[in-house]
């Protein structure tokens, strides 16, 4: 059917449609709006006039006053100064929302390496490591994230050994069911040297590869890019780091007779939500990386090997610049779903922002609708914010069309 | 002078005798030296594939086959003993709670009535996705219409028919978990085509309702909106209409639904020439008879993978109505994991791999059959 259609389509005359679509907004169009205006006046009058009702026969305060007021409940992770007796409603929002952030980039950064390994094994041309992609991509996207971290929570991490069974992992780490203890690192004063060797290094690698392309451009003659520039990104700080003779040790766990003492503290709740959102979610980017590499057509790679370069140039200039066009908008989305995924978080009890303050804080205040809304909003804000700057990639790579 | 002249040539007079492919090229051996050993790093891969095979898959098929226990009534047949030093999956645990999985707290004597669901959703779903099936547009009204009546009639009773009224409070298990992803389904997909029509209308008020309600729903998650549901719901309504517990969800959920059934219908629609749409309105059709009869049905057709990919994201978030205290499948696992007639070491895996079992099932069938329609589209187009 479809196919006849395309034989002849032929381009209507714009202005003509634009003016019959003007005629109908004219009488039943307008009718239509204003219908939908009144219905939805008429709905959101009488949400309001109902919960004005209901909330003063509950005896629930609105407004957002309760913002100021000292929160009493403890939270088991804090990234910023937090306590149970003095801090406000408002603190427990920015650590519940640093607590979602966190376990958000280091999700997203775990999903996206699993996740193009993963793809790109899939497109391999050995068999079994295909295969074996596939058979990873099918189990876990066909499971739901909640039964998986259920999983990981309760089955892996809670029947690991009791704080006196430690496992001892090789580096100084224990492994217990109160959770993950890594040695911590202590930075000496001296360890400004060695960041600042690091930014010193990153700007001179980009410089010379600057002058590199510019004398490339006006002479033909390639210098080496890649070498130099590790040299510099890596060799420097690591010069830094001896001359200002090792500023960094590691404080490690020591077990005691009923708690951890010092120590990094990756709690079970955390460990388990991390792991489940990336490998749920390197699963998704795993096909949205192999429909991006499927997507450049062999013609592309066999011109370009025509022209002469070599494989791995025609991966970087060629492949991976077309492929990556496609990759990132659903790229994006995905990182977006693992950020709303997160605040699965409340089925077993890591304190993000969800389980924070649509948990606990509307537990203790009843202000359903304040607190839901204040929820909604910053998970609207993230979406929107993104889908604005996506919006912008996508028109500067978009294809020009002759 | 010309014999010896003619004996200088040789001409073959019948063809040689075809020689078979290289050892390396053909057969069994051919295959694996070009997809597992072509290269010195190809080969690498390959071993350490097979050494991951080989330490993954005894254990697994040691812990849910060969190690597991089979038979016993309560947990001591499960435990660690002398006897059994690592004993494997505990099946009678999933036998012994089957039916609490399946129907929840649903009477005993009624559980006919939900056997009598699931045969008409069956019913109903067949004939709407066997692309093959007579009069699918009596198979929709049965499905969008019928159906939604005669579950209501079933599962919730009708005293005027001589069913007891059974409450949504009793209700549980894989039922409910269907009944969500059920309503989800008949709710999103009018919703969903109405929604994709209003952000394509030509009409601002219509066109700015419909853009802020996708986007917004969206740009939250769904839990979230769930949240919305159950706790906010009940105060925007006069007191004596509050919802049912599992209303509130299941409106949740649909609404959600929507949102994303109609991006995928947008698309759809997105797809179907421009010249569809004026031939439709040059041979004089109104607006709903040209939508009717010539662009959804290619709209449908052509989306119909991406509704059932939607639809098996639908499915598996039905899980999140555990959180929102909704008795759902995974809850009653949850539920059945934490009876102490039952506590064994290995009943926590048991249980999540059952509920595994049963959503990888499911969502796998569901991604078969969009990938065989999709095959079969291509083929289609490809004429």
């Amino acid at each position: 059917m479809t196919d006849e259609a395309q034989g002849f389509e032929i381009e209507a005359p714009a202005p003509l449609r634009r003016r019959q679509l003007r005629r109908l907004l004219d009488r039943r169009g307008l009718a239509i709006q204003i219908a939908l205006l009144i219905v939805i006046a008429g709905l959101g009058y009488g949400a309001v006039f109902n919960a004005v009702q209901n909330l003063a026969r509950a005896h629930v305060a609105s407004g957002f006053g309760f913002w100021n007021n000292t929160a009493g409940f403890d939270i088991s992770q804090t990234l910023i100064y937090y306590s149970a007796s003095t801090s406000s409603f408002g603190r427990a929002f920015w650590v519940g929302l640093l607590n979602t952030l966190l376990v958000a980039a280091i999700s997203i950064v775990l999903a996206t390496v699993l996740g193009f390994a993963i793809g790109i094994a899939r497109l391999s041309r050995n068999y079994l490591l295909a295969r074996l992609a596939g058979v990873y991509v099918e189990l876990v996207r066909n499971v739901p994230l909640l039964l998986q971290l259920l999983f990981w929570y309760n089955a892996v991490l809670k029947s690991l050994p009791e704080l006196r069974d430690s496992l001892v992992l090789p580096g100084g780490s224990l492994l217990n069911s109160r959770g993950l203890f890594l040695p911590r690192p202590e930075f000496a004063p001296g360890f400004l040297a060695v960041v600042i060797a690091l930014a010193a290094g990153v700007v001179a690698a980009i410089a010379w590869r600057a002058l590199a392309r510019r004398r490339r451009e006006r002479s033909g003659v390639e210098l080496p890019v890649f070498w130099p520039a590790l040299a510099l990104v890596c060799g420097l700080p690591l010069a830094a780091f001896v001359l200002a003779g090792l500023p960094l040790s590691f404080s490690f766990p020591v077990m005691g007779r009923f708690n951890v003492r010092g120590g990094l503290e990756i709690l079970p709740e955390f460990a388990a939500l991390t792991a489940a959102l990336s490998l749920y979610t390197a699963a998704f980017i795993a096909e949205v990386v192999r429909a991006g590499v499927l997507s450049v057509s062999a013609g592309q790679s066999e011109a370009a090997h025509a022209l002469g370069l070599r494989p791995a140039a025609t991966l970087r200039l060629i492949v991976v610049p077309q492929a990556m066009r496609v990759i990132v908008p659903p790229l994006t989305s995905q990182y977006l779903n693992l950020i709303k995924n997160s605040t699965l978080a409340v089925a077993i009890g890591y304190p993000d922002l969800f389980q924070v303050f649509t948990g606990t804080v509307l537990n203790i205040t009843g202000q359903a609708v304040e607190v839901v809304a204040i929820t909604m909003a910053v998970y609207l804000t993230i979406s929107l914010v993104t889908s604005f700057l996506m919006n912008l990639y996508a028109r500067s790579t978009a294809v020009v069309e002759r | 002078m010309a014999m010896p002249q003619q004996e200088r040539f040789y001409l073959r007079r019948a063809p040689a005798e075809r020689l078979p492919p290289p050892v390396t090229r053909a057969g069994v051996l051919g295959w694996l030296r070009v997809n597992l050993f072509s290269t010195p790093a190809n080969t690498v891969l390959t071993v350490a594939c097979l050494v991951l095979i080989v330490w993954a898959i005894p254990p697994v098929v040691r812990f849910f086959l060969t190690d597991a226990v089979w038979s016993g009534t309560d947990r001591t047949a499960c435990l660690v003993l002398p006897a059994q030093p690592a004993p494997g999956a505990c099946w009678p645990f999933v036998r012994t709670w089957l039916s609490y999985f399946v129907y929840g707290f649903y009477p005993v004597g009624q559980r006919w009535r939900v056997d009598l669901f699931f045969v008409a959703l069956a019913f109903g779903i067949v004939w709407l996705l066997r692309l093959s099936a007579p009069r699918r547009d009596i198979g929709a009204l049965y499905f969008f219409v019928v159906l939604p009546v005669l579950s209501f009639v079933l599962l919730h009773g009708a005293p005027w028919l001589g069913l007891a009224v059974v409450p949504t409070a009793l209700w549980g298990g894989i039922l409910v978990t269907i009944v969500v992803a059920a309503v989800g389904m008949v709710i999103s997909l009018p919703l969903g085509i109405l929604l994709a029509l209003a952000r394509r209308s030509a009409m601002p008020v219509v066109r700015l309702a419909a853009v802020t309600f996708i986007e917004f729903v969206r740009g939250v998650p769904l839990l979230t909106v769930l949240f919305m549901a159950s706790v906010m719901l009940p105060l925007f309504v006069p007191e004596r209409f509050a919802p049912d517990k599992l209303l509130r969800a299941l409106i949740g959920v649909a609404l959600f639904a929507s949102a994303y059934m109609a991006e995928v219908v947008r698309g759809g629609l997105a797809a179907v020439p421009r010249g569809q749409y004026e031939a439709a309105q040059a041979l004089g059709l109104s607006y709903w008879r040209m939508l009717a009869l010539v662009v959804l049905p290619q709209a449908l057709r052509v989306t119909l993978p991406n509704i059932v990919n939607t639809f098996i994201g639908l499915f598996k978030d039905t899980t999140l109505v555990f959180i929102v205290g909704i008795f759902d499948f995974l809850r009653t696992i949850e539920a059945a994991r934490n009876d102490p007639n039952w506590a064994a070491p290995t009943i926590g895996v048991t249980g999540y791999a059952f509920a595994a079992l049963f959503y990888f099932v499911c969502c796998y069938g569901m991604s078969r059959y969009a990938s065989n329609v999709e095959t079969r589209l291509g083929r289609a187009d490809r004429r």
